[in-house]
């Protein structure tokens, strides 16, 4: 079944055709990996999946509901969550409270005023999130400043405090960037125990081969703004349009 | 009891303690003392600490916990003193229904304008807010004069309907009979000390609007609060919605303001427009800032700091001056005072905002942090193995 | 129509001065990413440095007259200028009555001192700080400007005439074929508008036509890129730091003989700049300009009184609800780039 179904996005920016009638599928519980050429839209494709553009005409339907016009925020709260290409974490609160903040967006909603019970006595979130820390093999650090955390660390924390939430589709936007070798491949451990562990369906994009071809289940390459082809892995790697379009180049 | 941790609950009995014995501390100095002028621990100086500390407290949780910089508050102030100077007007003199509709007032007012300024973030806001603080006050100043009496300033006359009044009914602001400015004054041995029933009011309601700080700082909603100042972005990506959260901390700095402008009013029954200026907003940020915004106890410390040291400082004249520093040759002595006299008497702001510039460049974390980080040497100095690394939660 | 004509005149001295310190204060957005709140004191400098000038150029020394007596029977001390006993009494006495536009040339290498201290000494540690830190520190800088000149010249308006040949009125309707006297427009303010348009203008020219400039715009469109060619754009921003502070400075000087110069001037003038910088647009020159003359035609417009009958205050707030509707409707402004301070 498919999770997402986005059909006839289009979006410009003035002259610039940035998504040119995009269609794409991806169905419950895989990894999709979307890849292409710096400037293929990519991250304009995401964008419009968690709301911050809308598109010029096309639609995006989420689990049988549209998507467009909603606000991050209640586009997360349906089920996607994102991690983005630097981590975006709150660096001035401690590590623990970084990861408590999604478990009350999952418990209480976009809003709550809960301004007079004290945070110690949220048991069922601190054990949320004291979980969620274990599991993230970061729980020796759960008193420590965000902000002063390695790079792999963040990111580490970012997508526990996106699984907190137990969403039902994980955006991840170039997970990976800027990453030493050895980040790169404990962060493709982590997707991939996380893979077997949950329910979930990944969405990456990625420039990087490596990871893509270590994870991905089904591949879309995107060029100019559009579709050019979507197979799977073994599929894509003999494509011939795809080695001219992109992989000539930087294969693996 | 009250439902918190060990060391919030050491704090708020050290502020109640401190608040209660306030008339003691201030006066350290005998009254016919040269020292004496550096006594503070009269009511009408006192009665400005805990409003003062009220309004910056209640700024604190915006500016302090949010990040969103007003530059108006100074306008829901001022709402809330001519809320309460109609209810003398309109009803009594009591207090209470006064205080009660200034921060209803204030409250509703600041719905309004929180909801139209944040609609903008950063400089904008500050921007916006500045703009309808500013627009109020001319607002008071011009066309709203049949509420605010224009340029006199709103006051009660013996004419106003006051219908709750009975024949015997004190004419000036009490509590259920008990007159704001009636005083106990002890005297024991050369010292004098005041205990007015005004001061004992304020802070009786200030250590309250700080126990309830307390509780919003370590809730769920100061969390989420402290969160849109960490990260709007990872905020909206994470399903929160951070725009009600932003609005109900301004509102709720709102009425804190406009309790602060309800207890002015109520300790001297009068309401001018120019509580509302811009300048008086500014103000309340420096005694936030001052005293360490973001920090409990911060606010306080600033506004009772810039109160004091106003009235002090204001105090001092050349001849002061000269007394202080005869024992100099008289070169020197001009000199020095030359250069002092900038900074006293009418000089007081120039000391002020000199000050308020060392904070910001040199000190962003206030005197709280200033505090902390002489303690922490002190400690360190002391004991080597006390250092625990790693224990610091953010915001004392 | 001529009333609306006469109110939009009256509009273009304030706007004048509006435009001249919310270009001064875009500059300073746009090219150093600072809020300078600061930037109302600079202006007040400036009218102060007509003060100082009209001050020292009439220092006079004082003689006895012994064939005059005060009231009191003694014999009259005169106060005589050293200029006019130097120079003989018509030069001397002209070079004082000229002293606000003698007091241009003095106030243009004070305020490119003062603008290159405040960076260099203080702004350029704020580059990196939150706009918070920003504003509150150039704020701190305001009052201190502020009461240093309180304390020198004290708290009281002080007059400071233009020159005689520009101190009566220019009769404006007669030139359109109004009746005479419908519109008359003091001739001073007219200089200053006239002033305040070549300023402008030089301010754009030297930006559009010079390398300087065109480093300094591309500065503003993106200085991480500019840098990274090897400009060394730190020095010309000090540089454009102390030409918006002259500019301030210049919009002061000229606006003494308008409204006496009083210390919180300054701080008058911050407020209405900052919102003019804002319906402008952000970091826009040209947005600064055309606001600046905008909010003071509207406000001089709403000064009417039969619109004060319509909308009784609305004089009072005009400029005000205009920012707010615009930032709500706007919120780049009316001539904003994308990008700019939005975060």
């Amino acid at each position: 079944m498919n999770i997402l179904e986005v059909k006839n996005i289009n979006k410009r920016f003035g002259g610039l055709q940035a998504l040119d009638n995009v269609n794409l599928n991806v169905v419950e519980n895989t990894v999709h990996a979307i890849i292409g050429p710096n400037g293929a839209g990519k991250s304009t494709l995401l964008n419009v999946l968690v709301g911050k553009l809308i598109p010029d005409t096309g639609s995006v339907m989420f689990d049988g509901q549209s998507v467009l016009g909603r606000a991050p925020y209640e586009i997360n709260q349906m089920g996607i969550s994102r991690v983005f290409q630097t981590p975006e974490i709150f660096g001035d609160l401690s590590v623990l409270e970084n990861m408590m903040i999604p478990c009350f967006a999952k418990r209480d909603g976009s809003f709550e005023l809960n301004a007079m019970p004290p945070i110690s006595g949220q048991k069922d979130i601190i054990e949320r999130a004291e979980h969620m820390l274990e599991d993230m093999n970061m729980a020796d650090k759960r008193h420590m400043h965000a902000a002063a955390m390695s790079r792999g660390d963040k990111r580490r924390l970012e997508i526990g405090m996106c699984l907190s939430q137990e969403p039902r589709l994980l955006l991840l936007d170039e997970p990976t960037a800027g990453m030493a070798r050895a980040d790169t491949n404990n962060t493709i451990d982590l997707l991939k125990q996380i893979k077997e562990e949950r329910d979930i369906t990944i969405a990456i994009i990625e420039h990087d081969m490596h990871v893509v071809f270590s994870l991905a289940e089904r591949i879309t390459v995107l060029a100019q703004g559009t579709p050019l082809v979507e197979d799977t892995p073994e599929n894509i790697k003999g494509h011939p349009k795809v080695r001219e379009a992109y992989l000539g180049e930087t294969a693996v | 009891m009250f439902n918190m941790e060990k060391r919030d609950k050491k704090l708020l009995i050290i502020i109640a303690v401190l608040a209660l014995l306030a008339p003691f501390a201030l006066n350290p100095f005998p009254t016919d003392s040269a020292m004496a002028q550096f006594n503070a621990g009269y009511p009408d100086l006192m009665q400005r600490f805990v409003i003062f500390g009220i309004f910056a407290i209640g700024f604190n949780i915006l500016f302090g916990l949010t990040g969103y910089l007003s530059f108006g508050h100074a306008a829901f102030l001022g709402v809330g003193s001519y809320s309460a100077v109609w209810m003398f007007k309109l009803l009594s003199m009591n207090v209470v229904p006064a205080i009660f509709l200034s921060v209803i007032v204030a409250g509703l007012f600041s719905l309004v304008v929180g909801y139209i300024s944040l609609r903008r973030s950063g400089i904008y806001f500050s921007i916006l807010t500045l703009a309808l603080a500013e627009m109020s006050f001319r607002l008071a100043y011009s066309v709203l004069t049949p509420i605010t009496n224009g340029e006199t300033g709103l006051q009660v006359y013996t004419n106003d309907p006051q219908i709750l009044m009975g024949p015997d009914s004190p004419t000036v602001t009490h509590l259920f009979g008990l007159e704001m400015r009636s005083s106990y004054t002890l005297d024991i041995a050369g010292w004098s000390f005041d205990f007015a029933v005004g001061y004992y009011l304020s802070a009786i309601i200030m250590v309250a609007a700080f126990y309830l700080s307390i509780r919003i700082f370590r809730s769920p909603f100061g969390l989420m609060l402290r969160a849109v100042k960490s990260n709007q972005q990872r905020m909206n990506y994470t399903g929160l919605n951070t725009r009600p959260y932003a609005l109900a901390a301004f509102v709720i700095s709102g009425m804190y303001a406009g309790l602060a402008g309800g207890l002015l009013a109520s300790m001297d029954p009068l309401a001018g427009a120019e509580r509302m200026q811009w300048t008086a907003s500014g103000e309340v940020v420096l005694m936030t800032i001052l005293g360490g915004a973001g920090t409990l106890i911060g606010p306080i410390v600033g506004a009772g700091f810039i109160k004091y040291f106003e009235n002090i400082f204001s105090k001092i004249n050349n001849s002061v001056l000269h007394e202080w520093f005869g024992f100099l040759p008289d070169g020197l002595e001009n000199g020095v005072i030359w250069v002092l006299e900038h900074f006293v008497g009418s000089g007081w702001h120039l000391t002020l905002g000199l000050l308020f510039m060392l904070i910001v460049t040199f000190l962003p974390g206030g005197l709280v942090e200033g505090g902390q980080r002489i303690a922490k040497r002190l400690r360190r100095k002391g004991a080597d193995d006390d250092d625990a690394p790693g224990n610091k939660t953010p915001a004392e | 129509m001529d009333a609306i004509l006469l109110q939009i005149l009256n509009g273009l001295d304030k706007g004048s001065a509006y435009a001249l310190i919310a270009l001064g204060l875009t500059l300073i957005f746009g090219t150093l990413g600072v809020v300078n709140f600061a930037h109302g004191a600079l202006f007040m400098i400036g009218a102060f440095c007509a003060v100082t000038v009209q001050r020292l150029l009439s220092f006079s020394f004082v003689t006895i007259d012994e064939t005059k007596t005060d009231f009191l029977g003694n014999p009259m001390k005169v106060k005589t200028p050293y200029l006019e006993s130097w120079f003989g009494p018509e030069l001397g006495a002209s070079i004082i009555d000229w002293s606000v536009p003698i007091a241009i040339l003095f106030c243009i290498p004070i305020m490119l001192l003062v603008g290159y201290i405040m960076e260099r000494g203080l702004i350029k540690h704020f580059y990196k700080r939150p706009h918070a830190d920003q504003i509150l520190v150039t704020f701190g800088l305001a009052i201190v400007l502020q009461e240093l000149i309180k304390h020198y010249y004290g708290a009281n308006p002080i007059p400071t005439p233009a020159p005689e040949a520009f101190k009566g009125s220019f009769d404006f309707g007669v030139l359109m074929g109004f009746d005479p006297n419908a519109i008359i427009y003091p001739v001073w303010r007219l200089v200053y508008f006239g002033f305040s348009a070549v300023i402008i203008a030089a301010v754009f020219a030297f930006l559009q036509f010079t390398t300087f400039g065109m480093v300094v715009r591309a500065g503003m469109a993106d200085r991480e890129t500019v840098g990274l060619l090897g400009i060394n754009i730190d020095k010309r921003f000090t540089i454009m730091f102390g030409i918006a502070a002259a500019v301030a400075g210049l919009a002061g000087v000229m606006y003494a003989p308008i409204n006496s110069p009083n210390y919180h001037m300054g701080m008058d003038f911050l407020v209405l700049s900052f919102v003019v910088v804002v319906v402008g647009g952000m970091g826009s020159l040209p947005g600064a300009v055309l606001a600046g003359f905008l909010l003071g035609a509207l406000e001089s417009f709403s000064s009417m009184n039969e619109v004060k009958a319509l909308l009784p205050g609305i004089d009072q707030i005009i400029i005000y609800v205009v920012a707010i509707v615009i930032l709500l409707a706007r919120p780049r402004g009316l001539m904003g780039r994308k990008g700019v301070m939005e975060e």
